[in-house]
């Protein structure tokens, strides 16, 4: 493996506004009165709830256990009371079911299980089980569960085992700030996923716009047969078939996945979750979250319970100087817009990002002019400008001829378009179509 | 919570903004690009008025002029908003202005302002939908009804205002000997506004790869392909057949090649199209210039590949990051 990461095609240089952030320790939220869990916080099936109306229930207590193999636990955020199985708006604007818990306010731990002392010494496959029992899923934005990934099918042979700490999306320094100040729970947490999956190294992707966590983290790789690795910036350098690229030079065929070309990636705050659920015993009810955007009084980087409500978090960072454009779960690029302050913190949530009045405008889309712009930035190598035109006259069929299932919705041909034209929208909209014609025809 | 808190002032969910990502968009407009690329055409035009004096310059006012308050009657007629203000309108008639002799008088200006907004451009929707070059089709439909008047050029006199009369030929009209490629760099030489100054309008063309509003493959394939093949005819026979350097420096490719072929709505989107296309243009304007019955082509090549850039686009689309060819007897 060489060491110098490959660059993939494409790509753009948004402003990252990361300094709002990038010098602010991470700081430990304080124990609120209630918390409302959302229920579904995974890709896959919902779990099952566990607990009902009036349970008493200890920090880190199941409430709703896997509903399936692609479905993790859930546990509590504290101790306490469950006061109502309710429904809160979930980040796409429908509502959710959550499970509202009301704080007892002595934060009294009932781990449903023990730490393990000596993970050296443990069989992989008990080392994953934990990993489920813990409800670790994809931190960096899917929410996939962890321990799927971590399960290869039979004649899949995983040889590369990548940690994606690149955090491309602008503003957003969460995992930056995560590497940086607990690197060895980042390098443990890689060296744990490598026992899992039968591997002895792992490699830890991060942009050079962090080096100071590069830094870090090299101080403790070695011990545990860690590599870490510096990638050009250059958005989506963290997106996991352009990371696989960049960092072992295989290309993901269209429509497979990581472990076709032997390659697991995990998020970094995933890996620091592992390593507490192994070395500590905790489940994951806790997340490191950028709380930030030029409306923010005071931005910061914060450790946050999961069920945090949205209002809560805003007043843990000061509240606004200004009533801003936009809430956003996420970062500026694939982040998705809020309509209401209820929405609660996910396992998932990586930012909350207020957008000023003056950084949006309301675009009306002018006509393509043909410049190609976004042919030059997607770092899929489809066609933008023409899969546009193929979905406004609902050609559905030419725009799946042309690849429009391979997008992976980064959002650079929206953001390079001169005529502000609603690419990533559309194509969206194409994916939702050809799926729907798929199941269909059965 | 405490009463401090409380106070915090929150997000009016109210006045949130719903729509998708992304949420940030880069800076570059339509009328960036456009004023961008009329930015880079100033040295041209500037050399143009330098040697051919105010007559040059009223030229271009004119046609500018004509085309945007053209371009704005259109939209009154049709009910649309104002558009002349994205630049796209202004390029077109500085464009046409460096397209025309010094001498061409006014109402020719404004003809040639009808049919590259109107023939070129509004009857097929309006800017983006246009499939040949606006500014091409209206000097190919002067040259066709008033070749006399499209065909007479003035003589170039340095800081001299006004004309006096003087014509002369445009360099590929003279027999091969009688030419100077030190006068073409400059622009001492006889032509259409923008055939003059090579220097200026490479200055223009290197602004626009920096800026990356062109795709430098057109011009070098464009360029390369005519001094290729005009080398090779020049040292087959040098009596008949003028020098590579005559043929790059004079007549309208530099122009055509960094401005006219490089538009964006009517060329290729793709590089490996750019190639294609620059090639093509090189080809045909090296064919109409040796054997051809006009001494100057390459406004018809530009043209003749912006009917072929559909057709590029299509044999042109690339392999998604990924792909992998159907396995032969699946589905």
């Amino acid at each position: 493996m060489s060491d110098k990461p490959r660059k993939f095609k494409g790509g753009v240089h948004p402003n990252d506004s990361k300094a709002l952030t990038s010098h602010k320790p991470i700081k430990q939220a304080p124990l609120l009165d209630a918390y409302k869990v959302i229920m579904h916080q995974n890709i896959g099936a919902p779990p099952e709830l566990l607990v009902k109306k009036g349970d008493e229930v200890k920090k880190g207590q199941l409430l709703a256990k896997a509903g399936g193999f692609v479905s993790v636990p859930l546990h509590a955020p504290t101790s306490g009371t469950v006061k109502a199985i309710d429904k809160v708006p979930g980040p796409t604007g429908i509502s959710v079911p959550c499970i509202e818990i009301t704080a007892d306010g002595n934060d009294e731990w009932g781990s449903p299980f023990e730490p393990i002392a000596d993970w050296r010494a443990t069989a992989p496959a008990d080392l994953k089980q934990r990993v489920w029992d813990a409800g670790i899923v994809g931190m960096g934005g899917a929410g996939f569960p962890a321990h799927v990934k971590l399960s290869p099918p039979d004649g899949k042979k995983i040889d590369t085992l990548i940690l994606n700490g690149a955090e491309c999306e602008p503003y957003l320094t969460a995992d930056h700030r995560l590497m940086l100040e607990n690197a060895e729970d980042v390098v443990l947490g890689a060296a744990i996923t490598a026992r899992i999956l039968g591997l002895d190294c792992a490699i830890i992707g991060v942009e050079n716009n962090k080096l100071d966590a590069i830094e870090e983290l090299n101080k403790v790789a070695a011990k545990y047969n860690v590599k870490v690795q510096g990638l050009p910036v250059n958005y989506p350098q963290g997106a996991e078939k352009q990371l696989i690229y960049a960092i072992t030079g295989r290309e993901v065929p269209v429509g497979k996945l990581p472990m076709d070309v032997g390659c697991v990636v995990q998020n970094v705050a995933s890996a620091a979750a592992i390593a507490d659920a192994v070395v500590k015993g905790i489940p994951s009810i806790e997340r490191i979250t950028t709380v930030t955007g030029k409306p923010v009084v005071d931005p910061g980087n914060w450790k946050l319970r999961i069920g945090t409500p949205i209002e809560k978090v805003l007043e843990l960072a000061g509240g606004i100087k200004e009533q801003p454009a936009k809430l956003l779960l996420g970062g500026p690029m694939m982040g998705i817009a809020q309509s209401s302050l209820g929405v609660t913190v996910m396992k998932n949530t990586s930012g909350v990002l207020l957008i000023a009045n003056d950084e949006v405008s309301q675009y009306t889309s002018e006509p393509c002019i043909r410049c190609g712009r976004c042919v030059d930035c997607c770092p899929m190598d489809i066609l933008p400008a023409t899969i546009s035109q193929a979905v406004e006259n609902k050609r559905f069929d030419w725009a799946e001829k042309l690849n429009v299932m391979a997008c992976i919705e980064c959002g650079s041909c929206s953001y390079s378009c001169p005529s502000h034209r609603p690419l990533n929208q559309q194509f969206k909209r194409a994916k939702v179509e050809i799926q729907a014609r798929l199941r269909k025809k059965g | 919570m405490s009463e401090e808190t409380k106070s915090v002032q929150l997000p009016d969910p109210a006045k949130l903004v719903v729509s998708n990502s992304p949420h940030m968009r880069d800076k570059p407009t339509i009328a960036r690009i456009m004023y961008t690329v009329i930015g880079a055409l100033l040295p041209g035009c500037a050399m143009a008025i330098v040697f051919f004096g105010l007559a040059a310059l009223e030229v271009l006012a004119v046609c500018v002029f004509s085309c945007v308050l053209i371009e704005e009657g259109w939209n009154k007629l049709m009910k649309r908003s104002s558009t002349w203000k994205d630049g796209s309108a202004i390029l077109t008639g500085l464009l046409l202005g460096m397209n025309l002799n010094a001498g061409t008088p006014w109402w020719i200006c404004i003809l040639g302002g009808f049919l590259a907004i109107i023939l070129g451009k509004q009857l097929y929707g309006g800017l983006g939908y246009n499939p040949f070059n606006p500014v091409l089709v209206a000097r190919v439909g002067l040259l066709i009804g008033f070749p006399g008047i499209m065909t007479t050029w003035d003589k170039p006199d340095m800081w001299h205002m006004g004309i006096d009369g003087v014509t002369a030929a445009t360099p590929l009209g003279l027999a091969p000997g009688e030419t100077f490629v030190k006068d073409m760099l400059l622009g001492n030489v006889g032509g259409c506004l923008g055939e003059t100054s090579a220097i200026a309008l490479m200055v223009g063309g290197a602004i626009l790869i920096a800026f990356k509003l062109i795709k430098w493959e057109v011009p070098l394939m464009f360029i390369g392909t005519v001094f290729a093949i005009t080398g090779v005819a020049h040292l087959l026979n040098p009596e008949v057949y003028h020098s590579p350097f005559v043929h790059v420096f004079s007549g309208g490719l530099l122009l055509g090649a960094f401005f006219m072929a490089t538009d964006m709505v009517t060329s290729p989107m793709t590089h490996k199209g750019a190639w294609i296309f620059g090639f093509g243009c090189g080809l045909i304007t090296s064919l109409i210039r040796l054997w051809g019955a006009y001494p100057e082509g390459v406004s018809f090549a530009i043209l003749f590949m912006n009917a072929l850039t559909p057709l590029i686009d299509r044999v042109t689309i690339s392999k998604p990051f990924g792909y992998v060819a159907p396995v032969k007897g699946e589905a």
